[in-house]
């Protein structure tokens, strides 16, 4: 792949890949939160990425920054689960430490998602292995590899991580009172941290065969 | 101004809760057992903004800003989503200067937080006594 600077278009459409993506697995999304947590990941997600969607269709905001902000912030505002203040924080914070510039790159992507992934973290008081979304973000993150390029490596990773969720004991969120009992589910916050790594690579390999949706 | 006129403004409380219902009964609860003293300003911020289970960042900061007189405002959260939010906003800014979450029970920290506001007590003295509510076994 060629170095490509990222524009505000690009994560404008990368944001929309999510909410098609989140739409068409809600229903996966609420059945694996039926069972161990509290069957609304689904519907909360997809109602959170719409909303993010349509703020940034009508405001168009023009730096990279600048759109992961927004969208983090509709997500906190209109979520009303454990998702919106997690999902808002990580793409407010990634999109705080891209700052103001018009373009991007990937590496600097890279590390503005590391930086949002670790807000995560700390906001959640979790870590890798307790069975959350980390377990699917911090494998992606580290694939994406020094030129921060290697978008299908991210995808691979993160879908591998949420696959790792399911022998594991829940230690945050409701499924944690379930203890033994969590295990053999796999959790749905590292699923659709994997739906978000998909539409990202989805999204750059549009970007890569020229088919991204701009007039030429 | 004489001294015996002056009003200390009072700590506010915010109540989150993943229930509406939960939210207000624990508010009328607080505000009974606290009765005697001056009304302390204690806001309900429950559910969903369409009623359902959950958390309404809306709700949250609309709460917060009705109780703030000045001398911060305590905010109780039950749990998961309820505790991510207020975190969220507090980092993000959009609460009220002064406003605090408080690690404490909910029922019994709310109690706890609306009696000693009621004394004129600042954030500092309504926050630990919260939290200290922790520290009452029950058996």
């Amino acid at each position: 792949m060629v170095t490509v600077a990222l524009d505000a278009d690009f994560f404008h459409r990368w944001m929309s890949a999510v909410s098609a993506a989140v739409d068409r697995e809600a229903q996966r999304l609420t059945e694996l939160d039926s069972a161990i947590g509290d069957a609304d990941h689904g519907s909360n997600l997809r109602r959170g990425f719409a909303a993010a969607v349509a703020s940034l269709d009508e405001e168009r905001p023009d730096t990279p920054g600048a759109v992961l902000a927004l969208a983090g912030r509709r997500l906190i505002s209109t979520v009303g689960g454990a998702s919106g203040p997690l999902y808002g924080t990580l793409l407010r914070r990634a999109g705080k430490a891209l700052g103001d510039a018009g373009t991007v790159d990937a590496a600097r992507l890279r590390e503005a998602l590391r930086t949002g992934v670790d807000a995560v973290a700390q906001l959640g008081s979790a870590a890798p292995g307790d069975k959350t979304m980390l377990d699917a973000l911090y494998p992606a993150v580290e694939a994406l590899g020094e030129s921060g390029e290697d978008f299908e490596a991210a995808r691979g990773a993160a879908e591998e991580g949420a696959s790792a969720t399911v022998p594991m004991l829940a230690r945050r969120g409701r499924a944690s009172y379930l203890g033994e009992r969590s295990i053999g589910h796999q959790d749905p916050g590292a699923t659709s941290s994997a739906l978000l790594f998909a539409a990202l690579a989805d999204t750059a390999g549009a970007v890569a065969s020229g088919d991204d949706g701009e007039a030429a | 101004m004489s001294a015996d006129r002056e009003e200390r403004p009072l700590v506010g409380v915010v109540l989150v809760s993943h229930s509406r219902q939960v939210a207000e009964a624990v508010a009328h609860m607080a505000h009974g057992l606290a009765s005697g003293g001056p009304s302390v300003p204690v806001a309900p911020a429950g559910g969903t903004g369409e009623g359902g289970l959950g958390t309404s960042s809306e709700l949250i900061i609309e709460a917060a800003r009705r109780v703030d007189r000045g001398a911060g405002v305590a905010v109780l959260a039950d749990l998961g989503s309820a505790v991510l939010t207020v975190r969220t906003l507090l980092v993000e800014g959009d609460l009220p200067e002064g406003a605090r979450l408080v690690d404490a029970p909910f029922v019994e920290g709310a109690v706890a937080a609306v009696v000693t506001a009621s004394t004129g007590a600042d954030l500092e003295a309504v926050a630990a006594a919260a939290t200290e509510a922790y520290e009452y076994r029950k058996a």
